[in-house]
């Protein structure tokens, strides 16, 4: 961090992690060049459009869909996704009957290689406390209604398992491209607090 | 242990806030606390248990009232300083001199 120098509106965790990082770089722990490369990685490089290329290849390919969902984690590294917090892969699929979504009710655990980084509203204290017991009201608010005959199923990801929702695909796409299709995958409709649409 | 950190199922906690076109990191020292975090998650060895219990230390007002960044500075810090990679003497003299605008 050198772009700021203990200006007088530096907030105390802004210094904490400046204090952290110059100590472990002085003892030669870290490279502060290496945290540079891990930053702009999350920033520009992991992110939702990875798992939407998942999905997308999995309403295109039967074979493909069947390898996600009896070993996600193998069929999501077909793709070169893996590592942090994607080691134990699990993905549920959305159908006309269920609708599954995720949530870590204990923190913020969240599948990296193919969602980025979680954003804050999954790691809110309104989420988590509320997606476990009323899912359809959190729904509701993220403009997802479901008819009373779909069952919602809440995921609570455990230390080591990462859920990955498969969206439905929408009807009105059977023209699309596995490239365009994946163009309609989003976020939240890979958490599951949305369906996706066709435009 | 049944404390703050487990939200599963509790009410009144309003609404659920959202962000249009989110970054990754909202301050440029979030970045640098999860890039921290990542560089040294090897060489230290966390486990999750143990990143998870220190979290569970943080006192509950504390607790939901700082950023997740923050959280995970407080375990990692607790982590380092455990297998003896810094001590609390280094990290504070550190914070006091940047404090008072040392680099």
């Amino acid at each position: 961090m050198n772009q700021s120098h203990g200006s007088a509106t530096e907030s105390n965790a802004s210094i904490r992690v400046r204090a952290l990082e110059s100590l472990l770089t002085e003892k030669g722990l870290i490279d502060p060049k290496a945290l540079d490369a891990l930053v702009d990685t999350y920033e520009t490089k992991i992110g939702p459009r990875n798992g939407a290329k998942v999905v997308a290849r999995a309403w295109v390919d039967p074979a493909y869909k069947q390898r996600l969902l009896t070993d996600a984690t193998a069929a999501i590294k077909e793709f070169g996704f893996s590592g942090l917090q994607g080691e134990d892969m699990v993905v549920v699929e959305n159908t006309a009957q269920v609708h599954n979504v995720v949530v870590c009710t204990l923190c913020s655990c969240y599948p990296w290689p193919t969602l980025g980084l979680p954003p804050v509203w999954y790691k809110s204290a309104p989420y988590r406390a509320r997606v476990v017991s009323d899912p359809r009201s959190v729904l509701k608010e993220f403009g997802t209604e479901l008819p009373e005959t779909v069952e919602v199923r809440t995921w609570d990801t455990t230390a080591e398992l990462r859920y990955l929702v498969l969206p439905e695909r929408p009807s009105g796409t059977e023209h699309l491209s596995e490239a365009q299709l994946a163009d309609l995958v989003t976020r939240d409709s890979m958490i599951g607090v949305t369906k996706v649409s066709a435009s | 242990m049944n404390g703050i950190h487990d939200l599963g199922g509790m009410h009144g906690l309003g609404p659920v806030l959202r962000e249009d076109n989110e970054p990754a990191f909202h301050e440029p020292w979030e970045g640098r606390a999860f890039a921290l975090f990542a560089s040294t998650f090897v060489f230290a060895g966390y486990t999750v248990d143990e990143f998870r219990h220190a979290i569970e230390k943080i006192a509950p007002a504390h607790y939901l009232e700082s950023s997740y960044y923050e959280h995970w500075m407080f375990a990692f810090e607790e982590a380092l300083m455990k297998r003896g990679f810094v001590t609390r003497e280094e990290l504070d003299a550190r914070i006091a001199q940047l404090k008072n605008g040392g680099h």
